[in-house]
């Protein structure tokens, strides 16, 4: 039986009321900040997935995006490096459309299908850009979610799936485009979305044999807070007791990641037995039938949808938005030049990107970064690999720069202790500069540093424990 | 292993304006500093035998100084120790005379910060170079992460420690009023310094130092020689030097309310020059108060104060220039300023004037034994440099 057997999200602490966008506009969108992007978004899902988990089982990483840093070069590793997976394991990035993340989702049921391998993690994340002004722009958000697929221990089988493909010019995004552009809205609705999804819906029902009635949620992609609707009531569907809110109100269309956000908000609520009908769109349309296991009880120990939606910033102000999405040119340090150097941050990603320090076999001691002569007994090259990326900490000291340019004055900088031996000082990010405080206890959280001459570099950073 | 102390001496020295100086050279600086020196020890370029030069940003190799000086053809050799640069540029000068290599040497030190925008021509990253990962900010949130914690430490609230802190600051504006070739002379009140705007939490614009150009230069030779030079050469009687190996942030038990390369350089100064209560030994200290809270610690990490009991010792006064043991009596990095390589020789200046008797107005009233002290780099990495001097 192959299905689900874990799952995951992440949803951006900050959130951009929507009457910063429009004068009566409802709710809010869940918005990246300043140093994240789909990479640290997919990473975040996919270590809320794996909690509790062995992550040395996963034999595969797909990441679904629109929105990679890069146009060449695979970003499924960096991910792979921040969940500290296995070095020996299948990665590929699945790009270029809205479907991607159900491309993923079907290529890793057919690789564990055929045997080649035992467990595979999808991880889709988006932070498409509407244009300022646009209805895109009102709807988009951010947001990331994972799942791992797997033949054992299943808590949501998969019986079914079906897809068609259709070749519309409704949605797109051309090279060199920043923002998504469309033809018009009722044209591409009618005729891409609301028909495509419809078509593989029934061809899903008919092919296995299902009637609307058989299922305990749907959960379908919507490119805005209505079609979903009006889509699920034609194809007969009870909207009240069966549709799965968008949470359009709390978070947006979240692009690649949405139906798999959905999907996993859906399994937050199932029990065991229900059955869940699932689709997706873009070009075509993905789509599942999943049949909730007992085992789901035993994968609930994570902040999934629930937990990241209900922690929150709302963000009022429309020019920290276009900031902090590169949309308006800020001050940059004058002088100094950062230089990035590739052989650098290739030798140092055991530390920088898996968050690896040491700890010394003669005397227990925990380092980080690694260092070669123990800092307490002075023993040279006796270390064993110490993963500190999922060890909490607390605040020793901290200090909060104000003057020097930055996206999210002011700059906060923490010395951190972990629980369980270890110190780091790093950057801390996502906090109300009220709460830092010595003592305060915070996480992890991996990072967008540099973003410069189109390389991004990663590290990890401080963010009070998100509860 | 012998003691530095007592000989090496100091027969001439050197100091330039310090401040925005936009129509200075580092060149100028060089030959302004070393120029002054000469003529103080009464000597000629071409006496020079061998010379160290310390800088961080400005000349980078001995040669430079050799060209600003027209130093043919010997031994120049260029000093990096960040803030302790200056410390350490003299410090290996003394090396060279004690050890008897050479009988007349030059220490000189530069720093032409106001060529770079902001003053640095680089940020300082946090202990380990690294993939560039790490803070990029200027040095101030590293001092602010030591206040932070002692304030946390000892309990004080914010208002509470910014109060010591700005104590500290008003005293080094009145004594930069008394320095004519200082960057910043002017008073400031207490409410001002309580009050101004944030830099780096809990750190504000009055705790930090100028970032200054300027240069400074000391000729050394043995007692012997200084003695058939003049009456009043300064004798050497400690020159320390330590490095931090990383502990500060590989160690969680290392507490940010003291800096241990201070407290170590302090005690292989104190051993070398025979002091066993610096408080009442030492007459006067020139200290590396890049920020407020730096010196605060600094009279704790150097036994003026007992540990936490600085606050203390700044509300009584006991470092102002009428105090028990006056500290920056020129005004100090806060408001000398601070080029950073310069700053250990400005430093050294002001000790060698005082313990002449030529300070002027912020003569101190006893100043046998003067003491300098400099810090420079981040948590965990620190260079410090500790010097002290006696009267001939």
């Amino acid at each position: 039986m192959v299905g689900i057997t874990s799952y995951g999200a992440y949803v951006p602490l900050f959130r951009l009321n929507r009457e910063a966008l429009a004068k009566g506009a409802r709710g809010e969108k869940a918005i990246c900040g300043f140093d994240e992007d789909s990479v640290t978004m997919a990473a975040a899902a996919a270590s809320d997935c794996l909690n509790g988990l062995d992550r040395g089982t996963v034999d595969g990483l797909y990441f679904a995006t629109t929105t990679s840093p890069y146009k060449e070069k695979l970003a499924a590793p960096i991910i792979a490096m921040a969940a500290d997976l296995r070095e020996d394991i299948f990665t590929a990035d699945f790009a270029h459309s809205l479907r991607a993340g159900t491309s993923a989702l079907r290529a890793a049921i057919d690789a564990i299908k055929a045997g080649s391998a035992k467990k595979v993690m999808v991880a889709a994340a988006d932070c498409r850009l509407g244009t300022p002004g646009s209805a895109f722009e009102q709807n988009f958000g951010d947001g990331a979610g994972a799942l791992l697929i797997g033949d054992s221990d299943v808590a949501a089988s998969i019986e079914a799936s079906y897809s068609v493909y259709n070749e519309i010019m409704d949605v797109w995004r051309a090279e060199g485009d920043t923002f998504v552009r469309s033809w018009e809205d009722r044209f591409a609705v009618t005729h891409g979305y609301m028909e495509v999804v419809g078509e593989a819906v029934s061809g899903l029902m008919k092919k296995a044999g299902f009637k609307p009635g058989d299922f305990a949620k749907v959960v379908f992609y919507t490119p805005d807070a209505r079609r979903g609707v009006d889509l699920a009531s034609s194809l007969g569907f009870d909207v009240k007791a069966q549709l799965q809110d968008p949470l359009f109100a709390t978070m947006g269309n979240t692009g690649t990641a949405y139906p798999l956000m959905l999907l996993v908000a859906a399994l937050e609520g199932a029990k065991a037995g229900d059955r869940i009908l699932f689709a997706s769109y873009g070009n075509g349309s993905d789509a599942f039938v999943l049949q909730v296991t007992e085992q789901i009880e035993k994968v609930r120990d994570r902040r999934g949808m629930k937990g990241h939606l209900a922690l929150k910033k709302v963000i009022t102000d429309y020019k920290q938005y276009l900031v902090w999405h590169g949309l308006l040119p800020r001050e940059e340090i004058p002088g100094p030049i950062r230089f990035f150097s590739a052989p650098a941050a290739w030798r140092e990603s055991e530390a920088n990107l898996r968050l690896r320090g040491v700890k010394c076999q003669v005397c227990g001691a925990i380092q980080f970064p690694p260092q070669r002569v123990c800092t307490k007994c002075h023993t040279k090259d006796q270390f064993e690999p110490y993963r500190l990326s999922d060890k909490k900490a607390k605040i020793f000291t901290f200090a909060m720069d104000y003057v020097t340019p930055a996206p999210d004055l002011p700059t906060v900088t923490t010395t951190i202790d972990f629980d369980g031996g270890g110190r780091m000082e790093c950057y801390m990010t996502d906090r109300e500069p009220e709460q830092v405080k010595c003592g305060l206890p915070v996480e992890m959280s991996f990072r967008k540093i540099i973003d410069k001459d189109g390389a991004r570099i990663y590290f990890w950073k401080s963010i009070p424990v998100r509860v | 292993m012998e003691s530095i102390k007592d000989r090496v001496a100091i027969v001439g020295m050197g100091c330039t304006q310090f401040g925005e100086l936009w129509d200075k050279s580092y060149k100028d600086l060089m030959v302004d500093a070393c120029y002054e020196a000469f003529e103080d020890a009464g000597i000629e370029p071409k006496d020079i035998q061998a010379a160290w030069y310390g800088s961080r940003e400005s000349g980078f190799t001995g040669a430079h100084l050799a060209n600003a000086l027209k130093l043919e053809y010997i031994p120049v050799t260029r000093v990096e120790n960040f803030c302790a640069g200056g410390t350490d540029t003299f410090r290996n000068a003394c090396y060279g005379v004690a050890s008897g290599a050479y009988d007349i040497v030059l220490a000189c030190g530069v720093e032409k910060t106001k060529d770079h925008m902001g003053g640095f021509t680089m940020y300082v990253t946090t202990p380990f170079d690294r993939s560039m990962v790490e803070w990029d900010l200027p040095p101030v949130s590293q001092f602010a992460q030591l206040a932070t914690r002692y304030f946390h430490h000892y309990g004080l609230s914010y208002e509470e420690g910014r109060r010591i802190l700005s104590k500290i600051s008003v005293k080094n504006h009145h004594n930069g009023t008394l320095s004519p070739k200082a960057h910043f002379r002017r008073e400031i009140t207490l409410e001002q310094a309580m009050n101004a705007p944030m830099i780096s939490y809990p750190l504000n614009l009055f705790d930090a130092c100028g970032m200054s150009d300027g240069g400074a230069a000391a000729i050394i030779t043995t007692p012997e020689i200084a003695k058939s030079m003049r009456k009043d050469y300064i004798l050497v009687k400690a020159l320390a030097l330590t490095n931090g190996a990383g502990q500060a942030t590989l160690q969680p038990e290392y507490d940010y309310i003291h800096i241990p390369e201070s407290v170590a350089a302090g005690k292989s100064a104190y051993e070398q020059a025979g002091i066993k209560n610096p408080r009442q030994e030492v007459d006067l200290a020139i200290v590396h108060d890049c920020f407020t809270i730096t010196e605060l610690l600094i009279y704790e990490d150097l036994g003026f104060s007992p540990r936490g009991k600085g606050p203390e010792d700044v509300e009584a006064g006991t470092f102002t220039l009428e105090g028990e043991l006056p500290v920056n009596t020129d005004g100090g990095l806060k408001c000398f300023g601070h080029p950073l390589s310069a700053s250990g020789l400005r430093m050294i200046y002001e000790v060698y004037k005082q313990l002449q008797g030529k300070a002027g107005p912020r003569q101190v009233k006893k100043a046998d034994i003067g003491l300098v002290h400099n810090v420079g780099g981040v948590n965990g990495l620190f260079n410090c440099a500790v010097a002290i001097f006696g009267k001939s």
